[in-house]
């Protein structure tokens, strides 16, 4: 077939060019050129090379945040994908229940992140907190403003309490699928609830399981507000997560130089480890 | 034998099944015949233990087995959507139902092979069912009935979803399939048609009733009232409403022609006409065929038949013609009737030339 070229069609694809342009391109090539040079403010800029990557690379601060990170990300899909699960597996199939059950699980969901942590904050505080005076009078030893096991603690449960309703909701939408035949043909072979959940609702479910594990990794490894508000941090270092190292680094002691080679490293991070996670999985569902 | 006594389903407050008995003997076909909606797929879940019926029982063999669990049973189904299991091979969805009972590796892989066999599923073994086609994902459904060798095989419109000639292939093989173990085959279809060609005995349903029950030919030939006459015709059934008075069947205003011999001793009064839309004809047939000129509506051309859809004093009716005809539309036709081949129903709806007793 003859091929017609028709230069004009450029111009229907421009304005796509421009937004994504103005939206990721310059600010991204903005953050490249930083993360080269060095500066004191006034726009006065000296050549830096790589050397702000080889410092971050070095730097203990770095790849103590980056496993902060990693085992936090860990422990939210561990938590919150199997529970999300047996939550969605045990919400009503019919009924004046459904719709009850929906607008519960999509509430948590319709909370800023800031407002989330603000909630927790107060909730989990020991002097004035429900959860923390609680606790306290309980005899229970707990306080996330000095005990580091206490603030992961919190941060987690808050997270939990947050998210894992989007996991439910992704698997729900996914339980709901299945047709109706499929639970009759199980009851008429005499399979157990085992059977059903592991041949008929995991591999029914697998599809919206894989966009709720990305969607959790993804948001959790770039975590930001509710430790801030809640820990700022502390105690210590121990919830400072690399974004709000980041943060610190670029605008508590406007380093900007090394914040823009770390955001990159950042960048690039939270795209290896989804394009990795979505090959394994889809590579998976092709051969199941 | 699977002897249905009284069954009665309600969904709230509708009535899904209403007091339907039907007895099926081992070794036979039996279709369960009726419109959408009309209690197929209900009476299939009762038979099946799925669902538990608000009054009645079900025999087995002469036991009562009203409450027991579908596992318990000794049935096997198949559904109208393919249902296999996704993560499974072929040959693991064909063993399955063995597996749970506890088969051994030999009986089971004898077992898998022959229905695999059967269903010309055997270079399929090793793929997964979502991989296969519509109709290799419903024979491997099939298969996994087959393995099972249960006394009682319920397929719901097994064959609807598939293309034409896999239906025309699996229709004409199932019933010898299932036939050989000397099992009760209960098929539900929609198709008035399917229900000729699988032959065996049939039970109309409507509305959740049985109408009738008995040998397929049979309730075709001689439906017991008009609901069983409409649901057992397709093209839909040719119907007017006629006066009979003495020896004289008329249309106030219409035709006219003498009772044929068969209505003799039926009383005077109105009466609702029937006939199959291949009774209707272009050329005069039978003793004394009636002449009757209908405007034409609409055709339809199959390949070697021609269905012409008539207006006649306000009612509607199809012929079913051989070869391919052409009318235009608005011209008017004569077309032959046979008066010895009308059904005759009462205002009641029941037929007053055939009073064979619904089948218990």
């Amino acid at each position: 077939m003859e091929k017609t070229w028709n230069n004009r069609a450029w111009f229907l694809v421009l304005p796509v060019l421009l937004l994504v342009a103005f939206s990721a391109i310059i600010p991204l090539m903005t953050v490249v050129n930083y993360s080269v040079q060095d500066t004191f403010g006034n726009n006065v800029f000296f050549w830096a090379g790589l050397d702000w990557f080889q410092e971050l690379l070095h730097s203990p601060r770095f790849w103590q945040a980056l496993a902060r990170n990693l085992v936090f990300s860990g422990i939210i899909l561990a938590i919150e994908v199997p529970l999300g699960i047996l939550i969605a597996l045990n919400m009503p199939k019919a009924g004046w229940g459904v719709p009850v059950c929906l607008v519960l699980m999509a509430l948590p969901l319709l909370i800023p992140w800031n407002v989330v942590g603000m909630i927790w904050q107060v909730f989990g505080r020991v002097d004035i907190g429900l959860l923390g005076k609680t606790l306290s009078l309980l005899g229970v030893d707990y306080n996330y403003v000095q005990d580091p096991v206490d603030a992961w603690i919190t941060i987690i449960v808050m997270d939990v309490w947050h998210w894992t309703s989007l996991v439910v909701l992704l698997c729900y939408a996914g339980l709901v699928s299945i047709p109706d035949a499929y639970y009759q043909a199980a009851k008429i072979d005499g399979a157990s609830g085992w059977s059903v959940f592991r041949y008929i609702q995991l591999p029914k479910m697998h599809r919206v399981l894989l966009i709720a594990v990305l969607l959790r990794f993804m948001d959790s490894f770039m975590i930001y507000t509710e430790p801030f508000v809640i820990t700022g941090g502390g105690p210590g270092n121990e919830t400072t997560f690399l974004s709000i190292d980041l943060v610190k680094m670029a605008v508590g002691q406007f380093d900007l130089g090394p914040a823009a080679a770390m955001s990159l490293v950042y960048f690039l991070i939270v795209m290896l480890v989804s394009w990795v996670f979505y090959t394994v999985m889809t590579n998976y569902g092709q051969e199941s | 034998m699977l002897e249905l006594r009284n069954i009665t389903k309600l969904a709230g407050a509708e009535t899904h099944i209403s007091d339907v008995s039907l007895k099926l003997e081992r070794g036979t076909l039996n279709v369960l015949l009726g419109p959408t909606l009309s209690g197929k797929t209900s009476l299939m879940r009762l038979m099946a233990g799925l669902d538990k019926p608000n009054s009645g029982t079900l025999h087995f063999d002469g036991v009562d087995v009203t409450g027991v669990a579908p596992q318990k049973r000794d049935i096997a189904m198949v559904f109208q959507q393919f249902i296999n299991y996704p993560t499974m091979t072929v040959y693991e969805n064909i063993a399955s139902p063995m597996r749970v009972a506890g088969a051994d590796r030999k009986t089971i892989d004898d077992a898998v092979q022959r229905a695999a066999n059967l269903m010309k599923l055997t270079p399929y073994l090793q793929r997964m069912p979502l991989n296969l086609s519509g109709g290799q994902q419903q024979r491997c459904a099939l298969a996994r009935a087959i393995v099972k060798n249960a006394g009682l095989v319920l397929l719901d419109e097994p064959l609807a979803n598939l293309d034409y000639k896999l239906r025309e292939e699996l229709r004409a093989e199932l019933p010898r399939i299932f036939a050989e173990a000397g099992t009760i085959f209960v098929y539900a279809t929609t198709e008035p048609s399917e229900a000729l060609l699988l032959g065996g005995n049939t039970a109309t349903l409507s509305a959740g009733r049985v109408t009738q029950f008995g040998k397929t030919i049979d309730v075709f030939r001689k439906p017991n009232d008009l609901v069983t006459a409409r649901t057992f015709s397709d093209p839909p059934l040719n119907t007017i409403v006629m006066r009979k008075s003495g020896n004289n069947l008329s249309l106030d205003g219409g035709m006219a022609f003498p009772v044929p011999a068969h209505l003799g001793d039926v009383p005077d009064g109105i009466y609702t006409v029937g006939f199959q839309p291949h009774h209707l004809s272009l050329s005069p047939a039978g003793a004394a065929p009636v002449s009757i000129r209908a405007r034409v509506i609409a055709m339809e051309i199959t390949g070697s038949e021609s269905f012409v859809h008539l207006s006649y004093a306000d009612v509607r009716w199809v012929m079913l013609t051989p070869g391919i005809r052409k009318f235009e539309t608005d011209e008017t036709v004569e077309v032959f009737l046979d008066p010895q081949l009308l059904m005759v129903f009462d205002g009641q709806g029941r037929s007053v030339t055939n009073h064979a007793p619904l089948a218990a």
